[in-house]
């Protein structure tokens, strides 16, 4: 137990430090640049969500009256490239990551400050990349650029949108790297490997797959965009190439990719749990170690996307054997989490909220995943809504929901300000039940026969369409809130003190805001991770 | 003169922190490198296995005594280089700015020599695109061995030529004596980096020019 809770008088702290425009711009501050992550994440968010929202607008009847074949193409391709490419994968490790992993070591700053302002310099840029895509007239490829139609035949803007893929990719890889780093060389006197918050086994194995996939997506979309720029034969069949081969490539990464989105959100939980239920997480190497087997395994499973691409009936064998062993150490952290919850102290505190909700929604969204690994079903249900609904419970049910637990539990820090609890509370609810009625639905069509990409439908699948798009509108009523009561706060909330919520990692045992070194001097570790078993002082 | 900026950066404890952080966050980069390359590798391997017989073919037009002349180049540069981050691990200022100087003109004499080979293929019509030619059998195939040639030599020719750009800002720094033996990572890291450009190479010339060259000697 920390015996003296350091009453901290200093005004300073690094959101006052300077308050020109270029000490943003030019900050190497880990958690200003964090802030101007958040900025950025948020803005793709919105541009990614106004695309769904004239997705589901179209999929309200059976005909294609609001918009034809070639523009619904482009919405969902932006759509798709939008959320994942420049939300999701950025979201948790470059807003609570790039905020909370040098303050959880017990640093003053990441490994390579220059390198994180770099990187993010670059994602803007690869995001003006494809935000030109898009005004110039969009992309109709579908995310996952499959050739030959993206090589050969699309007449929509696939280089620079490739460009834009593939210069995001530098800024994740700077990103991880800096974690690594930081993890191996920065942690704090008595801060051992197995002392280690969760939060941050989770950050190191997404760094591991940062590293070793973003590389090869890069290669990928070069040979992409150059293939198409000088006519070049590497995947299109008519110049001789192998359009399955790009299928390996691109799957080598986007299925790891998925463990990108979805461990960082894993180790925000690990804390949301073990903080309102005032316990340490249950079986806590067991959980580090289950974060580092899934990047392993992750790598192994890409060809359960193309069970029908003509991969051999073995390969596909392998594959499907392989991706259901990932659901061995994703069911380890859902028990876990479970079991740290039986006989602790649970308060039902926003942030805890969507944690419960993350669980209910990862666990449906990852025993799904299972059944599309099984052989024979996934080549029933290929590319219909069921895929689609499955993927949106682990990236919107489990990341999102994370991710917006972990901003509602960190924000008193990086803020220094306290939110409404009625408000938060009621958003988290209707994120929850809107999500459920969005997607729900989507399983059941999925499994109907709907398949994914269409927007013209046979009529007998309008009633779920309908129930779908009703529920998007209430997920986006449950988005919006968050955005008006957090600016809100900024101004009006109360102020928060260091530790509002009584928990223990060395992020909260600094001021709120913390100052621009984070510690006045550096901390000491002397106890286990969620050291919850004593009082913890409140305040 | 010694360096004007504090040599530890407020974010580190200690020197050595502050070099071992380099060094491991240097290795993780090359790692990100292997992985870049791998997909190409990858691709070669892949159309390689299909279309072997062809690809000796395409092999047996490169300039094999160019490609080994550059490989013996790129060999004196990486000797070169380990001599000046050992120099500007004693601090021997004069050393360390004459080997940099010395591999960074064997980096030059390997893109000069590259851009002779290029220019040849480009008179040959060798260049994939709408100008490639191949009086014989099956030109497509051809062509993917030298899309794959180009791509393949093409990024590492880059990797090159950011080297030297590397080099030439590292100059004036050791000139000016920057580096001793408290404050040497940046020309350690930067011989990482130029080492791994030439162990590419080490694989590239066996692999594109000399695999299959048996057929047309024996």
């Amino acid at each position: 137990m920390p015996s003296t809770e350091r009453a901290v008088l200093e005004t300073e702290d690094y959101i006052n430090a300077d308050y020109n425009i270029k000490s943003w711009l030019l900050t190497t501050d880990h958690k200003r640049i964090a802030v101007l992550y958040l900025i950025s994440v948020t803005l793709f968010f919105l541009i990614g969500g106004l695309f769904a929202v004239l997705i589901r607008l179209e999929l309200l009847t059976p005909q294609g009256d609001l918009m034809q074949s070639d523009t619904y193409n482009r919405v969902f391709t932006m759509h798709g490239v939008t959320m994942v490419f420049f939300f999701l994968i950025p979201s948790i490790p470059t807003v609570l990551g790039n905020f909370l992993v040098p303050m959880m070591v017990g640093a003053r700053d990441l490994a390579f400050p220059k390198v994180n302002l770099a990187s993010w310099y670059v994602f803007n840029l690869a995001g003006m990349f494809t935000l030109y895509a898009m005004f110039a007239g969009g992309v109709d490829t579908g995310w996952t650029f499959y050739t030959p139609y993206s090589t050969t035949y699309s007449n929509t803007h696939v280089v620079a949108t490739g460009l834009g893929v593939f210069i995001a990719g530098f800024s994740s890889i700077m990103t991880g790297l800096n974690f690594i780093v930081t993890i191996h060389r920065m942690r704090a006197p008595g801060l051992t490997w197995f002392r280690l918050p969760l939060f941050l086994w989770a950050h190191y194995a997404t760094s591991l797959v940062m590293i070793l996939g973003t590389p090869v997506i890069a290669i990928t979309t070069l040979l992409l965009a150059v293939e198409r720029g000088f006519k070049i034969g590497i995947f299109d069949p008519n110049l001789g190439g192998d359009p399955v081969l790009f299928q390996h490539l691109f799957w080598f990464y986007s299925h790891p990719a998925v463990y990108i989105m979805v461990l960082p959100a894993m180790g925000v939980i690990s804390e949301l749990i073990a903080a309102f239920a005032r316990k340490p997480v249950f079986g806590y190497k067991i959980v580090a170690a289950s974060s580092m087997s899934i990047a392993i395994l992750g790598f192994l499973v890409w060809g359960h996307h193309m069970f029908v691409s003509g991969q051999s009936v073995y390969a596909a064998t392998v594959f499907s054997v392989l991706s259901m062993l990932v659901a061995v150490p994703s069911a380890v952290k859902v028990f876990n989490w479970t079991a740290t919850l039986y006989k602790g102290s649970v308060s039902f505190e926003t942030p805890m909220l969507y944690a419960l909700g993350f669980i209910g929604l990862f666990t449906v969204g990852g025993l799904t995943g299972v059944m599309l690994a099984t052989l024979g079903l996934d080549v029933h249900v290929h590319d219909t809504y069921f895929v689609v609904a499955h993927f949106h419970y682990i990236m919107v049910g489990g990341t999102i929901m994370a991710y917006l637990g972990g901003l509602h539990f960190w924000w008193p820090k990086m803020s220094g300000r306290l939110y409404p609890q009625f408000w938060s509370r009621l958003s988290a609810l209707i994120i929850f039940v809107g999500f459920n009625l969005t997607f729900f639905p989507q399983f059941l069509l999925g499994y109907m026969g709907m398949p994914r990409r269409y927007h013209v439908y046979p009529e007998e699948f309008q009633v779920l369409h309908v129930l779908s798009s009703a529920g998007a509108s209430i997920l986006g009523v449950g988005y919006i809130l968050p955005v008006f009561y957090l600016t809100w706060s900024m101004r009006y909330g109360p102020r928060a003190s260091a530790n509002p919520w009584g928990a223990t990692g060395l992020e909260w045992q600094t001021s709120s805001p913390p100052p621009t070194h984070n510690f006045l001097e550096t901390p000491v570790v002397t106890t286990d991770a969620y050291h919850y078993s004593e009082e913890v002082t409140v305040g | 003169m010694a360096n004007p900026q504090p040599l530890l950066a407020t974010h580190f404890d200690t020197l050595d922190q502050q070099r071992e952080s380099a060094s491991l966050g240097m290795w993780v980069f090359l790692i990100t490198e292997v992985m870049f390359f791998g997909g190409l590798f990858t691709a070669y391997i892949v159309y390689r296995s299909r279309l072997h017989g062809l690809f000796d073919y395409g092999s047996h037009e490169l300039n094999v005594t160019l490609g080994a002349i550059n490989t013996i180049v790129l060999i004196c540069s990486s000797f070169t280089m380990a001599i000046a981050v050992r120099a500007s691990q004693l601090g021997d200022r004069r050393t360390l700015v004459r080997f940099l100087v010395l591999t960074m003109l064997l980096g030059l004499t390997f893109l000069g020599i590259k851009a002779v080979e290029y220019q040849e293929k480009f008179v040959h019509h060798l260049v994939p695109g709408p100008h490639f030619q191949w009086h014989g059998p099956q030109p497509r195939q051809i062509e993917m061995f030298f899309s794959l040639y180009f791509a393949m030599t093409g990024l590492h020719a880059l990797h090159m030529i950011v080297g030297v750009g590397l080099i030439l800002w590292l100059l004036p720094r050791s000139a000016k004596g920057f580096y001793g033996p408290d404050y040497h990572h940046p020309i350690e890291c930067f011989g990482l980096y130029w080492h791994f450009v030439d162990i590419v190479w080490i694989f590239l010339f066996p692999l594109l020019y000399l695999l299959g060259r048996s057929h047309f000697v024996g």
